[in-house]
């Protein structure tokens, strides 16, 4: 509870911030809107005010500067506009009753996790199984590391609507596995990375040990090497999930997706309604927020249970 | 030959392959240690004292001359888990409990639940640790976890116990108090024990023979058999015997260093 006060002066500050930055964003807009009201402006007409800067036109139209904050299709809405689009589409959804209407970011979020949670998996599944090989074998370790690096070169959004186009080719049906692959793109790596470095974190008397016992390579594989990367896994996970979610949503954009919050970003672009790319931007972190935290706290519980709580 | 002798160090030659050239940790070492024995090797560091010790445990091959362990090679006596090793760093596994930890070797050899809870209770009477079978190594202080770790080497019963500088890192009065508690222990169970040291009062304090080593190459440079009495209370080492014993083992390690 002692970081709650430094939590909240800091998000203070960036609502400050932001509060503030809407006026000169919303200035043109919201002149223009009250010249053809009717209101005097200065100078008169939108073109010769491209001219002039912000600061200026927020100076000689003082008066007109509020309506900025209160704009239909703002350029940069409020931090208050933002909520009650997103309660609009989240919380007065489901007060309707109807919760998986596709008007709503529950829906949209839905099929977003759907993708992240299977790309996530996957990543993880390919992450450990070549952090073992890499650890266990040189060949593999040579063989397989520098294209993991490499693979994590590559932009993803040039990847993205090639492994959609392959997909498709082989004869997959729908957006979901694409979309899952493109995530676990992305996730895959600091699994891998996280995991080899636990594999390797015992120390070579804990090996010698083992040897003097004369266990066999499963035997210290289950009782040292795994348990000793359970802290490295935890950690690599929560990056690992972050970076899933990344995924799925830049799979959703290029590719012509209607459903899943990078399509909701991409459609509030195409149709100029920013309020929808803040309330899907905003839902996407919210959802990467609670799955970091749910992770976080399976971590904890875990390590307690082993007795490696910090 | 003797018929009693356990480790039997015959020539002993190692030499590791760096980029600055070959290091002789190893040359011309020969040694017998007997049944029963409490063998120290003291000498300073690059002697080759902890070298030696991992030949014998099979963690190091060494490049010439032979070794026994109970007759066989390192490796035969390995597999046979003919010995317990104990290292400076305790390495208890902080996801296991003492007890846990203690029946880590017991799992790996495939011994049975009932006999892995019957040794486990059994092996820390022995170091004076029951009672604190469900705790975690963090719970522990250093000199506990160590006596947790000896307990780990003992459990197995193997007739040797290997100890590489096991209280290295404690403090004095820890340190005298163990090596009281690793004497009865070494009593009660009569195990041949082969132990590294840079303490001269701990190595003419606890042992039956002691070998004074020295480096570049590491070599053998003084054998020193005890004079002193199995029954050695703490006070013994203000004896004349003791302080005799101690101060052939200061020359030895005087003259190794002469040579550089």
């Amino acid at each position: 509870m002692r970081s709650l006060l430094p939590v909240l002066t800091v998000l203070t500050v960036i609502v400050g911030i932001w509060y503030l930055a809407v006026a000169p964003m919303n200035v043109r807009v919201a002149l223009d809107q009250a010249e053809r009201a009717g209101d005097a402006i200065v100078p008169e007409g939108s073109v010769p005010r491209r001219e002039i800067s912000v600061w200026r036109l927020m100076l000689d139209n003082s008066k007109h500067v509020g309506l900025g904050y209160a704009l239909e299709r703002p350029r940069l809405p409020t931090p208050a506009q933002v909520g009650q689009e997103l309660w609009k589409t989240t919380g007065a959804m489901i007060a309707k009753g109807r919760p998986w209407s596709k008007r709503g970011l529950i829906y949209h979020g839905w099929i977003t996790l759907q993708s992240t949670l299977w790309g996530f998996a996957l990543g993880t599944l390919l992450g450990i199984v070549g952090a073992v090989a890499i650890v266990y074998s040189r060949t593999a370790q040579l063989s397989l590391m520098p294209w993991a690096i490499i693979s994590q070169t590559i932009p993803i959004v040039a990847l993205a609507p090639m492994i959609i186009v392959l997909s498709s080719q082989l004869g997959i049906e729908g957006r979901g596995v694409p979309k899952a692959i493109i995530s676990a793109y992305l996730c895959f790596f600091p699994v891998l990375v996280g995991m080899v470095k636990g594999l390797r974190a015992p120390q070579s008397s804990q090996l010698d040990l083992l040897r003097t016992y004369n266990a066999n390579s499963l035997q210290s594989f289950l009782r040292l090497r795994l348990p000793a990367s359970v802290p490295y896994l935890f950690t690599s996970l929560k990056v690992g999930i972050a970076a899933a979610l990344v995924g799925t949503i830049v799979g959703e954009l290029p590719t012509g997706a209607i459903s899943g919050l990078g399509a909701r970003i991409l459609i509030g672009d195409q149709f100029g309604t920013p309020l929808a790319i803040w309330s899907a931007l905003f839902a996407a972190a919210v959802l990467a927020g609670a799955l970091v935290t749910l992770l976080d706290l399976i971590q904890r519980l875990t390590l307690k249970r082993m007795g490696m709580a910090t | 030959m003797t018929e009693k002798s356990v480790i039997q160090a015959n020539a002993l030659d190692l030499t590791f392959q760096t980029n600055d050239g070959p290091v002789h940790a190893l040359k011309g070492v020969s040694l017998d240690i007997g049944k029963g024995d409490f063998v120290s090797f003291i000498g300073p560091s690059g002697c080759g004292k902890t070298t030696f010790l991992r030949c014998m445990a099979d963690l190091e091959q060494p490049t010439g001359g032979g070794i026994t362990v109970n007759g066989t090679t390192p490796e035969e006596a390995r597999k046979a888990r003919a010995y317990g090793y104990v290292f400076q760093a305790a390495g208890l596994y902080p996801w296991r409990t003492i007890g846990r930890n203690i029946s880590l070797p017991l799992e790996i050899m495939g011994y049975s639940k009932v006999e892995q809870a019957e040794r486990v209770a059994r092996t820390l009477e022995l170091v004076e640790l029951s009672g604190f079978e469900k705790k975690f190594p963090w719970q522990l202080s250093g000199g506990m976890q160590q006596r947790a770790s000896i307990a780990r080497a003992l459990a197995f019963d193997a007739d040797i116990l290997l100890m590489d500088e096991p209280f290295g890192a404690l403090d004095e009065i820890v340190r005298d108090h163990l090596n009281e508690q690793l004497l009865q222990l070494w009593a009660r169970t009569e195990k041949t024990i082969a132990f590294v040291t840079h303490s001269i009062p701990e190595a003419v304090y606890l042992s039956t023979k002691i070998v004074v080593m020295s480096p570049r190459p590491g070599r053998i440079t003084d054998v020193i058999e005890s004079t002193l009495p199995k029954e050695r209370p703490l006070d013994i080492r203000e004896s004349p015997e003791f302080l005799e014993i101690a101060h052939r083992v200061r020359d030895g390690l005087r003259a190794g260093h002469a040579y550089d």
